[in-house]
């Protein structure tokens, strides 16, 4: 047989380990307290007032609220506690006796009482997450049943409420698995490739071959060539996707010579993209023909921008126009004046919204992830290759569950569903 | 270290903001959200160094006369009004009958709202121009957008009322919405969030790091 | 066959002014084309009337001028909808270049309802920050607009006493252009925070929420002009939008008249070339 201490141990180990444990143990505890004098309501908030059952000139204070419960509220960070009661039984739409309920709160059984909030008749439940509520403290409620004949207090207190953090938010599971997942085949395919020192297939993408070809157009026609990074600021992938590809275009471009221009939106792209447009000239082994005034800032402002770039367009008549990264609106004003121009056009987005603007209009389009690939498949670097690898499979493990799902669903089994579901 | 620091900094930050989406506790949250209201005042400090920088290289090419400087000018010019308007009339400057309101109600706004009009004429001019139906794939993509462009509008209702309910116009563009864009469209989605997580996840940790700086 | 080659190298001025003329009649001489609501448009609807009557909603009006003609009567219409049902109406503004826009129409049609500032509406103005700031306005709403758009101390103001975060609102309403907008409030907003949100957007981004309406996490759509204009008439309205799509209904005529004729024209020089 255990002693009391062994036992008391045990089961302060078991609360710390056995996830749930706390807020099972924690239900509603119900402390009987003999019910204070019925007095009128004080029109002040916030505290506790003297009550008279006979204030509304004859007409009786409302019967209590019963049988109220607290929970602590799961996955947050012990910053609200549920309560639910059940509704006096005055509370009908007949009899006017009942007006709504006040949620009362005290760090002690016996008060002071603080008010929390007020309700109105035919509510029987309440979040309290006001900002006065910390978590860890036990705290004791009452509901206060209130109409034209005064206020009628619960006969009984619930408590101690207490607050907790969970660490573990557990509606989340499904997104935490499929993101793990998503990391391991990532990181696995990098070093594989790395460890195995060849790059793994990537089948040929048309659009990042005429790359190339458009430089090397703009090359025989003596003309620029113009590359717009998107009209997003650094903390859109896609912009870090396609200044990572302007370095390859800036080394090619450096290669046959040929002037380069990059209109930018942001002041951190733009310094990140004079230092991509330098990167590429250096590989190149021509770091004296790298001219920074290449690599313009214009305007955030959408229109503003897009008048700017037409205007280079119009005016400098690039041969090649590279358009790579997030568009919005200005992506047909872009192309369609890039095709009025004469340009070679090649573009790419995963604004999928935009892609048929571009599909029209451009001679090549990068559709959606085939922006992702590019600069993979620009550099070929095994590393790079290999992530592209370890999305594919994720792909393929989202098809997989989309199809089972889809079964299950049909054949009336919802669990996957809802375990997929983020709450 | 000038490659190193930032580096770290962007794994340690990166990692974080994704163990607080699944970590409530107040140990993660509370400096999460710190990281959170940070990001709004760089944001916020970004935008007052785009406008010196804008400032900054154009009045250079103003200076240097380089070709097009009129342009710089007049976009100088605008600039400093703006801003300068802004500053004398104070924390009201958005209310009614100030100068900053009439530049924004006269100037600003039927000049952005001129610029996203011209996609109506460019729209009809890449549809003569460059909606080539040289596939059935194409001629499948030319009917749908018959069939979404009449729909959506009261005349395609209107020519269609004589048939059931289900058969006209504007139900069946619904449908093409609801059903085989939707397919498609989740499936752009799809690809393109893989692409951005994994992207993201390369950034963080640092095996994608040519955009920190040029220099290897 | 002279004729199809003078299409093909159509000067496409003559296509500008075409669509040109055919925007401008019907807004001059309307045609009154009947308008059909459709089910998403309904269904945006049924969300608003749902909320109950005295509520608090908040409305994140996040567009510039440029997507004024599809956005703004969305907008006005959304809110007269609330002032009907003596909604409280929360706005925050994200997009940078709208929040005097926005400022204007809620100001116009609070008086035109005879709502008060403060009690029944405010407005939060600007916020830079993107999805930062959605998130920020989990937490606390008062802590990350501790001003209005006027400068007023949130606290002082009526409408704001008991509004915490979002789990203050039945409802929210998002009505933008881009980013960031209902997209970001999808992925940020509704999985962590579970506010039911009902959606007006650009007609060119309507179709990007579809995903998103039939998986439930958006209730309502608006897409566009039409949108909007189909809204209006579930509200027995016939405003701007309603006014539009006449020449709506003639330009997209005009633009798939355009694909044929292209199409005609390509064929007949193809022939030519081969003859």
């Amino acid at each position: 047989m255990l002693s009391c201490r062994t036992a008391s141990v045990l089961a302060i180990l078991l609360l710390g380990i056995v996830p749930g444990a706390p807020a099972a143990l924690a239900q509603s505890q119900v402390i009987i307290v003999p019910p204070p004098v019925i007095q009128p309501a004080s029109p002040s908030a916030g505290s506790e007032a003297p009550r008279n059952a006979t204030a509304g000139g004859g007409t009786p204070a409302p019967r209590p609220a019963r049988g109220l419960n607290w929970e602590d509220v799961p996955d947050d960070a012990g910053r609200a506690l549920d309560l639910t009661w059940q509704l006096s039984p005055d509370d009908t739409l007949h009899l006017p006796l009942l007006q709504g309920y006040h949620v009362m709160r005290s760090e002690n059984p016996g008060g002071p009482w603080t008010r929390v909030d007020s309700l109105a008749a035919g509510v029987s439940s309440y979040r309290d997450q006001s900002v006065t509520l910390r978590r860890d403290l036990p705290y004791f409620y009452r509901i206060d049943a209130f109409g034209p004949g005064g206020v009628t207090p619960q006969g009984s207190v619930t408590g101690p409420a207490i607050a907790v953090s969970q660490w573990f938010n557990h509606t989340r599971w499904s997104v935490l698995a499929l993101t793990m997942l998503l990391f391991t085949f990532v990181l696995f395919f990098i070093q594989s490739a790395q460890g195995e020192g060849k790059t793994p297939f990537v089948r040929r993408i048309p659009g990042i071959d005429a790359i190339e070809e458009a430089i090397g157009r703009a090359t025989e026609m003596g003309r620029p060539v113009l590359y717009v990074p998107g009209i997003q600021d650094i903390d859109e992938m896609q912009t870090v996707q396609s200044l990572i590809i302007l370095e390859s275009v800036a080394k090619t471009t450096a290669r046959y010579q040929t002037p380069l221009k990059v209109p930018v939106t942001y002041p951190i792209p733009f310094t990140i993209a004079q230092e991509m447009v330098k990167g590429g000239y250096l590989q190149a082994g021509r770091p004296e023909q790298y001219d920074p005034d290449c690599v313009q800032f214009v305007s955030p402002e959408q229109f503003a921008y897009v008048a700017a770039v037409t205007g280079i367009m119009m005016r400098d008549r690039p041969a090649a126009h590279i358009f790579l990264g997030a568009f919005f609106a200005e992506s047909l004003l872009l192309a369609e004046t890039g095709f009025a121009t004469g340009a070679i056009q090649v573009a790419g987005t995963a604004n999928a919204n935009q892609l048929p603007f571009f599909v029209v209009a451009c001679d090549y389009t990068l559709i959606g992830e085939e922006l992702f690939a590019a600069s993979a498949y620009l550099s070929g670097e095994p590393k790079l290759v290999g992530s592209l690898k370890g999305a594919d499979l994720m792909k393929l493990v989202i098809l997989v569950v989309v199809l089972a799902g889809c079964l299950l669903e049909t054949l009336g089994y919802h669990g996957l569903t809802q375990w997929l579901a983020t709450q | 270290m000038k490659r190193e620091f930032p580096l770290f900094v962007t794994a340690a930050i990166g990692l974080f903001m994704i163990l607080s989406f699944f970590v409530p506790h107040q140990a993660v949250s509370v400096p999460a959200d710190f990281f959170q209201q940070s990001a709004v005042i760089v944001v916020a400090f970004g935008i007052v160094l785009g406008g010196a920088n804008l400032l900054r290289v154009n009045l250079e090419a103003v200076l240097k006369r380089q070709a097009g400087w009129p342009y710089r000018l007049v976009l100088i010019a605008g600039l400093l009004v703006m801003v300068l308007v802004g500053l004398i009339e104070g924390r009201d400057f958005q209310a009614a009958g100030t100068r900053s309101t009439w530049i924004y109600d006269q100037v600003y706004s039927p000049m952005s709202s001129a610029m996203f009009a011209l996609l109506a004429f460019f729209i009809a001019s890449a549809a003569f121009r460059a909606f080539r139906i040289r596939t059935p794939e194409a001629g499948l993509l030319a009917l749908a957008a018959f069939l979404v462009m009449l729909g959506r509008v009261p005349l395609g209702n209107a020519l269609t009322a004589w048939l059931p309910e289900d058969l006209r116009l504007g139900s069946v563009a619904e449908w093409i919405l609801r059903v085989p864009q939707n397919a498609a469209n989740r499936a752009i989605l799809i690809g393109a969030a893989l692409g951005v997580m994994a992207t993201g996840l390369r950034v963080i940790l640092g095996i994608e790091r040519s955009y920190l700086s040029g220099e290897e | 066959m002279r004729q199809l080659e003078g299409l093909a190298r159509l000067d496409r001025r003559w296509i500008f002014t075409v669509t040109g003329l055919l925007v401008l009649i019907p807004l001059l001489w309307p045609l009154n084309l009947p308008l059909t609501p459709s089910p998403p448009v309904r269904a945006y609807y049924d969300a608003v009337a749902a909320v109950p009557d005295g509520s608090h909603v908040l409305v994140s009006c996040d567009f510039d001028p440029a997507a004024r003609p599809e956005l703004e009567p969305m907008t006005r219409t959304t809110l007269r909808q609330l002032f009907a049902k003596r909604c409280k109406v929360v706005v925050v503004v994200l997009y940078p270049g709208g929040a005097r826009l926005v400022d204007q129409i809620v100001r116009e049609v609070a008086t035109e309802r005879g709502a008060l500032y403060g009690t029944d509406l405010v407005n939060l103005g600007f916020k830079a920050g993107n999805e930062a700031v959605m998130v920020l306005m989990g937490q606390s709403i008062p802590n990350t607009f501790p001003r209005d758009q006027n400068g007023l101390d949130v606290g002082t103001l009526p409408i704001m006493r008991g509004v915490r975060n979002y789990s203050s609102f039945p409802l929210l309403v998002s009505i933008s252009t881009g980013y960031p907008g209902t997209k970001e409030y999808v992925q940020q907003v509704q999985g962590r925070f579970h506010i039911p949100i009902a959606a007006g957007v650009t007609a060119v981004a309507a179709p990007t929420m579809y995903p998103y309406l039939q998986s439930g996490q958006l209730l309502g759509l608006l897409g566009g002009m039409a949108g909007a204009a189909e809204y209006e008439r579930l509200m027995h309205e016939s405003g701007p939008a309603s006014r539009g799509m006449d020449a709506q209904s003639l330009a997209h005529v005009f633009v798939a008249l355009c694909i044929v004729l292209g199409n005609v024209a390509q064929w007949g020089w193809k022939r030519r070339e081969g003859a």
